[in-house]
């Protein structure tokens, strides 16, 4: 996984609540086997004026000039603010992969759904939580200046304005551990493969119903 | 000290190391798979030169995009129609092949949506430990297991190391006490749940449901229910286990049989909140004062009784929430403050993870026998959620009352709950929908979703707009 130290980026502001994954990526560009391919259907349905298919080639389609990501001042942005509830809506780590493939590298927003949350850490995508006051001083800030940039340090858990003045964010430590290293989760919890083959032998004793093959416990 | 809840007896009987920063490791006994979600993953663990740890604890199906007409299905893999979904389905024929794992193919007599055949298989049991890469895993809850929905990198996780990386959540309480009015359903007392809380008001819970109103559900009741605890923002929706848990459980083809059956109910009897237990949140709902629901919007908080009039934006002080209400009417096509009962029907969708069982057919086919789907209705589909359940229907004779009435009558799938397969909404079209999501174009670019019980799409199917399904089952056709 890539790691996430720092970064300093362009910011877009998608001023909606209860933003769900159909809408990140909705589910005909789910079929594919791959785990890339998904960030030119980042948003489609808002972002383009046509109904998209997988297969078409994105960048012939006629794009809604409404949407916020393709006005001009937004191009390139890799911080996207939004409301509560951000990522709610099915599992699909499509939806993650999809934000990192079109280049943000962290999302803030007043809350995220758990499952859409966990999926980012799995992909060096940094979901942040600030407070509701926050968030609507950096949609004023970024709205009011064309080239608002951010600078975000997962060490000091710290969000920066240009002006110097910092938001602090929570995380979890063996998540920001995960992060801050690139670590792959797999390899760090096969690390104590001893422990769970001991753990699942125990179990298997006290619930010798849940592994095929077993017999009563005495 | 407090008693422990459900939740938190589960947790400490599946935890395999809890790290000093609060993370921990839990081992994880049933692992369901989809075409959908699996196939990066098992590409994952090749790349990695890794193998599963433990092949017997995985069960796999294909439904998310699975062709439903008899025609396209009759042929095989071969025959699907997209080229996509096609070699979707048969990735996971092949990864299940190469590891060895339990899976039952898109003509097997037992396949089905995955949160249908777990159940009806005996491969989902109380206490159990259950994930999938599908945020409706949180269905099997319903049987006092620990169920929720993952990501794919945690299904490699749990396909590599039979464990997952955990956080503890909090325990809400979601108490229903009373009796439903008849013609008042499980999908109505859950709307009823996700309108009051919110979308977001079970995020970072997992929401326990009790009360004697949830004791007086049956197991597939109980299933709708836990399934739209992740509506509610809850990855876990739990139910303690009764005799009727365990009268469903009996005789399952994968449940245990003899001494071990013994020992597991005996186990099992243990799996309810202690009554000191103390959650972090209470909500309580009388179980008496709830009407048939019905979703206006595009979010399933956006939910009224019948008898409703849809929110007007210009009486909302707050102004996020002004803006989401008059958003979700311009993509609805609706007036502020139109009567719900004037919403006006182009397609009827049965079917879906939520509601696609046996009882939920019986209670549709109960509204729509003797009458017929009205003129103005384009289409309107009943998806039964397995090959078993189908069978079940057809020998009941559920199916030539649908029919007879002008339904049509498919193969099992996911189908137009969220459209990965052919069955989906034109743009603007209106659907009544048993299933569980009413986002943006979740059935089809642009088309329009309500939400509703099984009697309530039957009846709104059968007058060609929203009616109180009670005025049909008072009234002989």
């Amino acid at each position: 996984m890539k790691a996430f130290t720092r970064h300093e980026g362009l910011v877009a502001p998608l001023d909606r609540a209860n933003v769900d994954t159909d809408q990140i990526i909705p589910k005909q560009f789910l079929k594919s086997i791959r785990r890339t391919g998904f960030g030119p259907n980042l948003f489609d349905e808002w972002r383009y004026l046509d109904v998209g298919e997988p297969g078409q080639d994105c960048a012939q389609r006629p794009l809604n000039p409404e949407f916020v990501l393709n006005q001009p001042r937004y191009r390139g942005a890799s911080i996207l603010l939004a409301r509560e509830n951000f990522g709610c809506g099915s599992s699909r780590e499509h939806a993650p992969w999809a934000l990192d493939e079109y280049g943000f590298r962290a999302v803030i927003a007043t809350s995220f759904a758990d499952i859409f949350f966990n999926n980012c850490f799995k992909n060096g995508l940094l979901p942040i939580v600030l407070k509701a006051e926050e968030v609507d001083v950096l949609f004023r800030d970024t709205l009011a200046n064309p080239g608002y940039r951010l600078s975000i340090d997962l060490a000091s858990q710290t969000v920066a304005r240009s002006d110097g003045s910092t938001f602090a964010f929570a995380v979890d430590a063996f998540r920001k551990h995960c992060l801050l290293h690139g670590l792959d989760d797999i390899g760090l919890t096969l690390e104590h493969a001893e422990e769970i083959r001991a753990f699942e032998a125990q179990h298997r004793a006290r619930h010798p119903w849940l592994f095929p093959g077993s017999s009563p416990a005495p | 000290m407090a008693g422990k809840t459900l939740y938190d007896k589960l947790w400490d009987a599946h935890l395999v190391r809890e790290n000093p920063d609060g993370s921990a490791l839990l081992y994880i006994d049933r692992h369901l798979l989809h075409e959908v979600t699996s196939p990066q993953a098992f590409e994952g663990l090749r790349l990695a030169g890794r193998k599963p740890w433990r092949i017997d604890a995985n069960l796999a199906t294909p439904d998310h995009n699975v062709p439903t007409t008899l025609v396209e299905r009759r042929g095989g893999v071969a025959a699907i129609a997209d080229p996509v979904s096609r070699v979707q389905v048969q990735t996971l024929d092949d990864n299940c092949a190469e590891y060895g794992i339990l899976e039952y193919r898109m003509n097997d007599p037992r396949q089905g949506i995955v949160h249908v055949i777990g159940p009806e298989q005996g491969a989902t049991l109380p206490g159990m430990t259950i994930v999938c890469g599908d945020s409706h895993t949180s269905t099997h809850g319903a049987f006092g297991a620990l169920a929720h929905g993952i990501g794919t990198s945690e299904v490699e996780h749990v396909l590599a190391t039979q464990c997952l990386i955990a956080q503890k959540m909090k325990n809400l309480l979601i108490r229903v006490e009373g009796e439903l009015a008849p013609g008042v359903s499980a999908k109505d007392i859950v709307l009823a749940v996700i309108g009051r809380i919110g979308t977001a008001g079970g995020t970072g819970h997992a929401l326990e449901f009790a009360g004697s109103a949830i004791r007086a559900l049956s197991m597939e009741g109980r299933m709708t229910l836990c399934n739209m605890a992740i509506e509610a923002g809850a990855r876990v929706g739990l139910i303690a286990v009764d005799d009727t848990t365990i009268d469903y459980v009996q005789g399952r083809p994968l449940a245990p049989k003899g001494a071990l059956w013994e020992q597991a109910v005996a186990s099992w009897r243990e799996l309810h909140s202690d009554p000191d237990a103390c959650f972090d949140k209470v909500v309580e709902l009388d179980a008496a004062a709830i009407k048939p629901q019905v979703s206006w919007g595009t979010s399933p908080e956006m939910v009224l009784p019948i008898d409703a009039r849809v929110p007007d934006p210009a009486a909302e002080a707050d102004p996020t929430r002004r803006d989401a209400i008059a958003r979700a009417l311009q993509y609805m096509g609706l007036q502020p403050s139109q009567a719900i009962t004037d919403i006006r029907l182009d397609r009827v969708f049965i079917g879906s993870c939520t509601n696609s069982r046996i009882e939920d057919l019986r209670a549709a086919a109960a509204v729509a026998r003797g009458r017929r789907v009205a003129a103005s209705v384009k289409q309107a589909l009943v998806v039964p959620g397995s090959m078993p359940v189908k069978r079940q229907a057809e020998a009941e004779g559920l199916d030539r009352i649908f029919i007879a009435a002008g339904f049509e009558w498919r193969e099992p799938g996911c189908s137009m709950c969220l459209a990965m397969n052919a069955d989906r909404l034109e743009a603007g079209e209106h659907c009544a929908a048993t299933s569980n999501r009413n986002f943006e174009g979740r059935q089809g670019a642009g088309g329009r979703t309500h939400l509703v019980s099984p009697a309530m799409a039957a009846a709104a199917a059968v007058c060609g707009h929203f009616v109180d399904v009670r005025e049909l089952l008072e009234q002989a056709p």
